[in-house]
């Protein structure tokens, strides 16, 4: 069976997030932990992320030379990119179900899940 | 989704941007806020049954500003309006105009919505409590908390701002680049002031008043994401991130201050400070300085500082030099002979302040300092005068406290020599 690599890649709105009160974001955390602990047993999840505000990114357009850098984000959506997570799976069948966990666990805003082609894994994170 | 949470989320970060379109709309910021109000009721029969909006603010805004309409017309034997049951999706008819709504003014009518809560015949605190009542929409019970003042009292002096804010001539039509900066500059003070008097909190009530630094941060944070290319915005909310990290550790299980030096360094909060790290970068790529960058840039060397030793005085000198050309101050110079004095020993720091005695001469903290250069250059007799008149100034027992432990210090050790610690 080929083995496929989904990063389930976050979506909400980050003014309503950011407006969770701290007992719900712990919440939401230890129900994550949850599931996230069951799908690493089983040796099947990869690095997980979440995002810092988007206020704190810049985005550099690089169809010019010397690219252009912009403060902020690289949309200006209602909903963002929070964060993600790189998951194993035996196919699409299997990811929407470890998705579907996930979210269960964190209701609200949308995941992408998105085939992974290529992942290095370097060592920043060990 | 049903969930009740969810819904407080959804109307909490959508209530600056509905009220300050709200406003724009009728020009009275009671209207507005009457307005808002039956929008969040709808909201609450509405979204719990048909599910939420896609976008919360445009439902709000459209919704609220029918809801006010609606009544104005009855009150004339007018046609109403087609309620919000129909609203259910704004994926209609009406989303033009709620884009046109939000999207195009939003930036200049949130800036609005906050320079109202500046106006400058209100005293600081009100501005806050102003602020904090309109824009974040915390209850009064809540801000009076926060204050440690009674419920009616803040009632009251609420009310007293509202009246004044509404006698205000407020400027609708889209301000130009020169009074957009001025609205600017006067917001970040009152967010930063609403900071500040979270960050001075200290005794039993701490924990308490450390809200109004998160709200602080997210009312940052939202102008940020309005104004995002402002480095001094950016330099405020870092420099806003940078402090808050520390708070954990700057008061002991009494609630009195520790000092950086004696501080758990394990304590301070890495997110908040990598956040600020990355903001402070973003900033000074501008090449726009400002003293909230300054001053969040000095925050940032604290924080990257593996101990208090080891940290980079002579750049925070430098920093404080910066700052004092940008924002002349005493304060600032008294902050600048307590890096010199790791940089260059008590004698120049000494020095620098002297001139300040004059100026400084109620201020406890200068007082607190120049006790602190004496005893390090083994002039006990006059560094525990100083110490004594710093505790005679003392503005709460937990500055006195800290004073009176120096004492204590320097009365079983009195005669220390000279350590510059670089």
């Amino acid at each position: 069976m080929p083995i496929l690599l989904y990063a389930v890649l976050c979506y909400h709105s980050e003014d309503v997030v950011m407006s969770w009160p701290a007992p719900r974001e712990a919440a939401v955390m230890d129900r994550l932990a949850a599931v996230e602990e069951k799908l690493s047993k089983a040796g099947r999840l990869g690095p997980v992320a979440k995002l810092m505000p988007t206020t704190a990114a810049v985005t550099l357009r690089k169809d010019q030379d010397p690219p252009l850098i912009i403060d902020g984000p690289f949309a200006e959506t209602k909903e963002q990119l929070l964060g993600f997570f790189i998951i194993e799976c035996a196919g699409l069948p299997e990811a929407i179900t470890a998705a579907s966990e996930l979210a269960r666990a964190n209701p609200g805003g949308a995941y992408e899940i998105r085939p992974v082609a290529v992942l290095r894994t370097n060592k920043v994170f060990q | 989704m049903n969930d009740p949470a969810w819904l407080n989320a959804a109307l909490t970060s959508a209530r600056p941007q509905a009220i300050a379109a709200l406003l724009r709309y009728f020009r009275d910021m009671d209207t507005a806020e009457e307005a808002y109000q039956e929008a969040c009721l709808r909201a609450l029969k509405n979204w719990t049954k048909h599910g939420p909006p896609r976008d919360p603010a445009a439902w709000l805004i459209l919704v609220g500003r029918n809801a006010a309409l609606d009544a104005s017309r009855r009150h004339r034997k007018l046609q109403p309006l087609p309620t919000d049951e129909v609203l259910s999706d704004l994926d209609d008819a009406e989303n033009p105009l709620v884009e046109r709504l939000d999207s195009a003014d939003y930036r200049d009518d949130l800036l609005r919505l906050l320079f109202v809560c500046c106006h400058p015949e209100l005293p600081a605190t009100q501005q806050i409590a102003l602020a904090l009542r309109i824009v974040s929409g915390l209850s009064v019970a809540q801000i009076a908390r926060a204050f440690l003042v009674s419920e009616s009292a803040m009632e009251q002096r609420i009310t007293r701002a509202k009246a004044c804010i509404a006698h205000a001539n407020l400027q609708f039509e889209t301000p130009g680049a020169a009074e957009r900066s001025l609205r600017l500059e006067t917001v970040a003070t009152m967010i930063y002031l609403l900071f500040n008097e979270g960050y001075s909190a200290t005794g039993d009530t701490a924990g308490m008043r450390f809200a109004l630094c998160d709200e602080a941060i997210r009312l940052a944070r939202l102008l940020l994401r309005l104004f995002a290319g402002e480095a001094e915005i950016i330099g405020l909310t870092a420099l806003l991130l940078l402090q808050h990290s520390r708070s954990a550790a700057r008061l002991d299980g009494n609630g009195q201050i520790v000092l950086m030096e004696d501080q758990d360094r394990s304590l301070w909060n890495r997110t908040m400070i990598n956040e600020g790290l990355a903001l402070i970068d973003k900033a000074l790529r501008h090449a726009h300085t400002g003293p909230y960058q300054v001053q969040a840039a000095i925050a940032a060397l604290h924080a990257r500082a593996p101990s208090f030793s080891a940290t980079d005085w002579p750049q925070i000198e430098l920093l404080y030099a910066t700052l004092e050309k940008l924002q002349p101050s005493p304060v600032v110079t008294l902050n600048r002979a307590v890096a010199l004095a790791k940089v260059q020993g008590a004698a120049a720091a000494l020095d620098l302040i002297e001139p300040l005695a004059g100026r400084l001469a109620g201020y406890f903290y200068f007082h607190g300092v120049k006790g602190a250069l004496l005893r390090d250059l083994g002039r006990s007799e006059q560094a525990r005068e100083t110490y004594n008149r710093a505790i005679a100034l003392a503005n709460t027992a937990a500055e006195a406290a800290h004073i009176r432990s120096q004492l204590d210090r320097l009365m079983s050790d009195p005669a220390p020599t000279e350590r510059p610690c670089k």
